[in-house]
């Protein structure tokens, strides 16, 4: 009886259950929309079909509505994380796990694509949502080309079979002191690596059909790389290059003017020192704000208010983690931001409807308002604030269980004394 | 002020007791003309800066002793806490500070560091953590490896750390001796060193020194069972070493005609660790395997002052609380290798529930150092949330007092009582909030650190200049 019971909540905890997306009505917490409407103190959401229905204070609750009372709450849209190896890796040192790079390979792989590594049943779904994240990107790492790959952004309520949301969402590259070892142990190798790539794809795209009759100069990318740089070249598809050193931020972007490319700066430990430029150029950054550490000469400048200064200055700011375990402290990140400066509304905004809008899903995510998707969080606190929890995770509707793996392991030695023997334990 | 003068004299004292305590009569018995250490050479030349009495007034106090006071005072004289109350008359030139609305704690002490042997930048030549040469290496301090100058130092003394001990990395089953210093930039490590703190041995178990030879070198150890084999052949050298030294003083306090034995630098590291010198700090992760290394523990007659990282050491808060040894715990990191892979955000709550638990929120990184209040934080709403009624001045012990016993330091600072070190931090607000940073942290009674003098805020000579007027954190 015990073991149809474990192998029954073992079932809900992969997710297999179908979840129905419910009528809820979230009554009287201070709901941040991120929206036109701003912050609502005793605001109602509703949810219903997996969309918001309503925000505002004087929303009517449906009938035969779950209600739940926000009252001393915060509600906030789902949040965020712009460069995760999230469904990549399970144990990170377990090679067998780890998708996240072609690490034996040396050729380009611009059409390395994340999405055939990513395992959606990996147990950090679960520990993920139920901390507030309810979507995010998975980006490739650099193996040994200077051009990783292509990366996806996901839902994470990974047991939908629509759980991918856009894909390719952008290409990854890397420069400066990685790009460098990658290109032979210099910039200038690396600029040229790529320069070279990218006059590859130009040529190929503008002579597909004499590339295929034999009649092209041979390239340095394999035909299926070249077709996963078109829309690159065609600044259509973001090229995420993972830079540091101010003045190796100046050379992609000299590059991308170049070549007219949709720059993404991942990174950006002195990206405050161009924030200029930047701003100029409209190129956003995705920014770990806790990634102090002078670790390498390209990190000197690293600061915790690098979050404060690009605000201050202009710049577009999404937070990342770039991690898989720990994208769950992406709150606490955030947190660090304002604490350094960062005003409050940005830094929830860099969790949230700047990220929406860097990766063009802002028209059905990012802010609480009626049509959006119904990722809805219900905090027990300020959501940035360390010792705050999720109470409710709504991703697309349908809450989100409170049941993962270390969650179980808790349970289960919570009494290490007890009539139960801990291996009979669920 | 000009009594001031003094102050840098009174570690002296103390420092002194210490070595000789070390080579103390008591001693002699089991450890005779067997050297420990060379008197007088490597010992802490730590001074302690200048400072002021300093009335610390209005504030919300947690004592780490088990206090939470609400307009609480704390004096700090001659490098010392004098008194910690409610109402506390000023002594005559007294420096005043009205902290209302502000935390004041104990230093934050960090039982889990590599500042120093793992710098910034990150390059090799500045990589001295490990002597993976060999799978034991007693004979290595890490003290040898500190530089003074890594500009991670200040950055944990703007999150309130003043002492923390430096171990050398996890790649050897004994890795060398560990040293806790006091976060104040010296010359030297000896300029920084705790005085009359005992010593660490760091030891460590799983996988990473089976990866590092058997993986690697492609020698042993290569499993796990080759990690106890190796552990327990290095403890089993050590008593014949110190049988060696027992036989040889039986014969001469014989008169009889004895050669002294050779110096062996790594035994005497081991048998300090025997004699009970030297504490020992053990990286361990799976909870099967703690229950071995207690065993190595026992069969050699040592104790283990705590495991650390001990992802699993939810699984046995019990057996770790009955024999007295301590778990430094991160508050969440986990899944980066199979030893980790069963990490919870409970653990630290559930080591510290266990009866006569001792859990410490160590940090094991620069990043992480940074924000050691940040993590104890986490670990004590984690503890809330399965039900535990932790409070403010329970969790403030995880990164204070017990740290503290763990690295042997218990009765000169970890906690905000008359006679300690004045070793205290005031914080901007309840330092459990993201939002809470150090506004001022005094080292033995001296301002080290305020947030808001940029000439009380320390930089090392290599952040010097580096990036002109605007520049990084260091």
């Amino acid at each position: 009886m015990r073991g149809g019971t474990t192998l029954l909540s073992t079932l809900l905890l992969l997710g297999t259950t179908v979840a129905r997306a419910e009528t809820v009505a979230i009554v009287g917490g201070t709901v941040h929309t991120l929206g036109p409407a701003g912050t609502i103190e005793g605001g109602t959401v509703v949810i219903e079909e997996g969309t918001v229905r309503a925000v505002g204070r004087d929303v009517a609750v449906p009938p035969g509505a779950r209600k739940i009372d926000a009252t001393g709450k915060v509600v906030t849209p789902g949040l965020m994380d712009s460069m995760t190896r999230l469904g990549l890796v399970e144990v990170s040192q377990v090679e067998g796990t780890n998708d996240t790079r072609a690490n034996q390979d040396d050729r380009f792989t611009a059409a390395f694509d994340v999405v055939d590594g990513i395992n959606r049943r990996s147990i950090l779904f679960p520990i993920t949502r139920i901390e507030g994240v309810t979507r995010a990107v998975v980006a490739p790492q650099p193996g040994k080309s200077l051009i990783a790959g292509r990366g996806a952004v996901i839902h994470l309520d990974t047991e939908r079979d629509d759980w991918l949301l856009s894909s390719p969402a952008a290409m990854y590259a890397v420069l400066g002191e990685t790009g460098a070892g990658r290109a032979g142990g210099a910039r200038g190798a690396a600029m040229l690596r790529l320069r070279e790539a990218l006059q590859d794809a130009l040529d190929y795209g503008a002579n597909r059909a004499a590339f295929d009759r034999g009649d092209r100069r041979p390239y340095v990318l394999s035909r299926l790389d070249l077709e996963a740089l078109q829309p690159v070249v065609k600044g259509e598809l973001p090229l995420v290059v993972s830079v540091d050193r101010a003045s190796d931020i100046e050379a992609a972007l000299r590059l991308a003017r170049d070549y007219h490319l949709k720059l993404i700066v991942a990174g950006g430990r002195e990206s405050w020192m161009v924030a200029r430029q930047l701003v100029e150029a409209k190129v956003p950054v995705l920014l770990d704000p806790l990634a102090n550490l002078p670790e390498s000469f390209e990190a000197l400048g690293s600061t915790l208010e690098a979050a404060a200064r690009l605000d201050k200055a202009g710049v577009t700011v999404a937070f990342m983690t770039g991690d898989a375990h720990d994208v769950r402290n992406i709150k606490q990140a955030a947190g660090n931001a304002v604490s350094y400066g960062m005003p409050w509304d940005a830094a929830l905004a860099a969790l949230t409807i700047v990220p929406a809008r860097i990766w063009g899903i802002d028209d059905h995510y990012g802010t609480l308002e009626a049509g959006k998707d119904a990722d809805v969080v219900v905090w027990d606190g300020d959501p940035l604030e360390v010792t705050s929890y999720p109470e409710h995770v709504f991703i697309r509707g349908v809450e989100i269980p409170q049941d993962t793996r270390q969650l179980r392991l808790r349970d289960r030695y919570k009494e290490l004394s007890g009539e139960v023997p801990v291996p009979y334990r669920p | 002020m000009s009594a001031r003068s003094f102050q840098p004299f009174l570690a002296l004292p103390i420092c002194l007791v210490f070595l000789s305590s070390a080579l103390t009569a008591a001693d002699k018995k089991t450890a005779g003309d067997r050297p420990f250490e060379p008197p007088g050479l490597y010992a802490s030349t730590y001074k302690p800066l200048p400072s002021r009495p300093t009335l610390i007034t209005n504030a919300t106090v947690l004592t780490a002793a088990g206090e939470r006071i609400e307009g609480g005072s704390v004096l700090l004289r001659d490098g010392k806490i004098a008194a910690v109350g409610r109402q506390l008359a000023a002594p005559a030139s007294t420096v005043v500070i009205d902290a209302h609305g502000k935390w004041v704690t104990p230093g934050i002490i960090d039982a889990h560091s590599h500042l120093g042997v793992y710098p910034s930048p990150e390059v090799d030549a500045n990589s001295d953590g490990n002597e993976a040469t060999d799978p034991v290496t007693a004979d290595v301090w890490a003290e040898h490896s500190f530089w003074p100058q890594d500009p991670q130092i200040p950055l944990a003394l703007a999150g309130g750390v003043t002492s923390q001990l430096i171990l050398p990395g996890s790649a050897n089953l004994i890795g060398g001796r560990s040293v806790t210093i006091k976060n104040v930039i010296g010359r030297s490590a000896e300029d920084m060193k705790f005085p009359g703190a005992p010593y660490s041995l760091k030891m460590a178990c799983g996988e990473n020194p089976k990866r590092t030879y058997g993986d690697e070198k492609g020698r042993a150890p290569s499993t796990r069972m080759g990690n106890i084999a190796g552990t327990r052949k290095a403890w089993a050298e050590a008593l014949d070493y110190r049988h060696e030294w027992e036989e040889y003083q039986q014969k001469k306090d014989a008169g009889k005609d004895a050669s002294i034995p050779d110096r062996d630098i790594e035994k005497e590291t081991l048998l300090g660790v025997l004699d009970g010198k030297i504490l020992v700090q053990n990286h361990c992760y799976r909870a099967d395997e703690m229950l071995e290394m207690i065993q190595v523990a026992k069969e050699f007659g040592y104790k283990i002052a705590a495991f650390h990282h001990a992802t699993e050491a939810y699984k046995i808060a019990d057996v770790l609380a009955d024999n007295g040894i301590c778990a430094a715990l991160w508050a969440d990191s986990w899944g980066f290798k199979m030893e980790a892979f069963d990490a919870i955000r409970e653990n630290v709550a559930l080591v510290d529930h266990a009866k006569n638990g001792c859990a410490i929120v160590h940090s094991d990184s620069a990043l992480g150092i940074q924000r050691l209040n940040q993590e104890a934080a986490k670990a004590m709403a984690a503890g809330r949330r399965m039900g535990f009624p932790l409070r403010e001045e329970d969790a403030i012990r995880w990164i204070t007092i017990n740290p503290a016993k763990a690295l042997g330091i218990a009765d000169q600072t970890g906690s905000l009582e008359a006679g300690k070190m004045a070793d205290v931090v005031i914080w901007s607000g309840n330092p459990f909030s993201v939002y809470s940073k150090a506004d001022q942290v005094y080292i033995d009674g001296a301002l080290i650190f305020d947030r808001s003098d940029p000439a009380r805020q320390p930089m090392t000579d290599f952040s010097l200049g580096i990036l002109g007027a605007s520049g990084g954190d260091q």
